[in-house]
């Protein structure tokens, strides 16, 4: 598993809790809120889906760490890895 | 404890499948949560329901959806709920208004889903206002309606610091009380400013089949996820101990219990389930407003007979007086609605021409009637309310005879002979409908004056939502199951 995994793991996720946005060009390095239309009720969902589809736990204090999709492959990548080699 | 229930756990139970009920529901079966939910009708939907009589489908409550947004439109209500229930615009079949007034003796105030449109209206009949609506519209979009901890204002005076003319003022409380104040004659400016936008900024749409449409796209994604049900049967008591909601009661009996539970049915309601509260409990925060509306089938479409509003809210001189009335009905304000006159996709038209008449109505008089009296009571009514509707429409046109064109305009005289001619079906509902169908205190359709904005009640794992948590209309009860269900069930912590 690579950070390019866990970042295409996370647009998916926003591909099907907001169908209605363009993910076409999403740019790693900008903040997601600063270029799709998310609120705090759909960072909610990508945490609870993440949670649901793969068993990954995000605690409140570290939902800033999901800001953009570098930092998430940062952040997640490190969580994907201790669960495969659980 | 004999009922087929009797023992189950579940993570959360929702009293009520309303709109409300039926998000928080969705919500939590689509994180794993197991999930009942309770409905006492036999028919999904609450305040905004459906049912059939001599053969038609009428639908309850719903006029209009309001909080109408476009595709592509960003960080309104409707899409944070199609979004956070994952349905897709297409199950809704949204058709969008053709355009509604608010109408006085001596002024008419027109409007649409672009909301220029009134802006220009208020231009020309307020010449003087129009630059303090304009700030008033400023202050209304920066405001943050939905927190959960602003301060009481009152709409009136927050109004009036924009608007010198109070008829303006007045106009302008009219669909706003009729379309969701629980209080008499004002309501907390932050309620205001949800319906204010749902209203005006966004704007009104229809399902082509009614809202049953909603309904079934609610209760279809809640079936695919595997939420579980049971409906014909309510919640009779909640066993406290503590302060904690220990065991659910149902009304056939079975003895459930939930982590949570999270009640639709009203804030007095639903501390009168507990077996820590008295009878009465919550009764300092009842609702006092209730209605009756008229449901008239028309031979031929309204536009026909040059009915072409949406919807018309009138009211019959320059103030506006929206509280219990003394009488069983007051017919001085009202809600006109014509079904029939949404721009519905592929030329789709309703098979035929409803008209549905709303006003105030004083619950404890309805409940005095006597069986006949309250019989004739509805025809006396009935008849009354469409003579009001009449000074407030267009005069009917008629066509004299099959062949001569054009339609002549009948005299105001007339119209209630026309109307009467066209008529192929009617039926009414009361106060006291409202009650039997959803259980709510006092026919009270918006519920308690005081809302519960954080949705917390007396008991540490009892919450409230819908709409006397205080989101309004179909869209903000939607929006209220989601945020109580997200907050207080999904959030962290929980």
């Amino acid at each position: 598993m690579t950070k390019d995994d866990v970042k295409q793991i996370v647009l998916d996720i926003i591909a099907e809790i907001a169908p209605d946005e363009d993910l076409s060009d999403v740019k790693p390095e900008v903040r997601l809120r600063d270029q799709l239309d998310l609120d705090s009720m759909d960072f909610l969902d990508i945490v609870m889906e993440l949670r649901k589809q793969h068993g990954i736990e995000v605690p409140e204090d570290d939902y800033p760490q999901l800001a953009s999709l570098d930092s998430c492959g940062e952040y997640l990548l490190p969580k994907f890895e201790a669960k495969a080699s659980a | 404890m004999t009922g087929e229930l009797n023992g189950a756990h579940y993570d959360c139970i929702v009293i009520g499948a309303g709109m409300s009920g039926m998000a928080a529901a969705i919500r939590l079966a689509m994180f794993e949560r197991r999930v009942l939910v309770v409905e006492r009708h036999n028919a999904a939907g609450g305040l905004n329901s459906f049912y059939s009589f001599d053969g038609r489908k009428y639908d309850v409550g719903l006029h209009a959806m309001t909080n109408y947004a476009p595709p592509g439109a960003k960080g309104l209500p409707l899409i944070k709920i199609l979004r956070q229930l994952r349905l897709s615009r297409d199950d809704l079949d949204l058709a969008e208004q053709m355009g509604s007034r608010i109408a006085i003796p001596g002024y008419s105030l027109s409007f649409t889903n672009d909301f220029a449109v009134l802006e220009s209206e208020i231009e020309r009949a307020f010449p003087s206002q129009i630059d303090g609506f304009r700030r008033l519209v400023e202050h209304l979009k920066a405001f943050n309606e939905t927190a959960l901890d602003i301060q009481e204002q009152s709409a009136v005076a927050v109004l009036s610091e924009y608007l010198s003319d109070p008829i303006l003022v007045n106009m302008l409380m009219i669909p706003v009380c009729y379309y969701g104040s629980a209080r008499e004659n004002d309501l907390d400016f932050s309620q205001f400013v949800i319906l204010f936008k749902a209203l005006f900024l966004e704007g009104f749409a229809r399902p082509y089949e009614g809202v049953r449409v909603i309904i079934r796209a609610l209760m279809n994604r809640y079936r695919e996820l595997g939420g579980e049900r049971k409906m014909k049967c309510g919640v009779r008591e909640i066993i406290t101990e503590n302060g904690h909601a220990s065991r659910v009661i149902l009304d056939d009996g079975s003895e459930v219990t939930a982590d949570k539970v999270i009640s639709s049915i009203g804030y007095a309601e639903t501390l009168r389930l507990c077996s820590d509260q008295p009878g009465d409990a919550g009764r300092d925060n009842t609702g006092a407003l209730s209605f009756v509306e008229t449901i008239t089938v028309l031979k031929q479409q309204p536009s026909d007979l040059g009915w072409k509003d949406t919807i018309v809210f009138f009211n019959d001189s320059e103030t506006f007086d929206y509280r219990r009335p003394k009488n069983l009905v007051d017919d001085r304000s009202g809600v006109i609605c014509f079904p029939n006159n949404y721009r519905y996709s592929d030329g789709r038209r309703l098979e035929e021409g409803f008209l549905r008449i709303t006003a105030l109505a004083n619950y404890d008089r309805w409940a005095t009637l006597e069986d006949t009296e309250y019989q004739s009571a509805k025809q006396e009514w009935y008849e009354r309310l469409q003579r009001r509707a009449l000074d407030f429409l267009p005069p009917p046109r008629v066509r004299q005879k099959e062949h001569t064109t054009p339609p002549m305009v009948a005299h105001k005289a007339q119209a209630r002979f026309v109307l009467t001619e066209q008529t192929a079906a009617q039926d009414m509902f009361t106060p006291l409908t409202i009650t039997k169908f959803t259980g709510h205190l006092g026919g009270a359709v918006y519920g308690a004056p005081n809302k519960v904005k954080s949705g917390r009640t007396h008991l540490d794992n009892l919450y409230l939502c819908g709409t006397d948590q205080g989101f309004l209309g179909i869209t903000g009860a939607m929006l209220s199951g989601i945020s109580m269900a997200n907050l207080h069930v999904l959030g962290a912590g929980s």
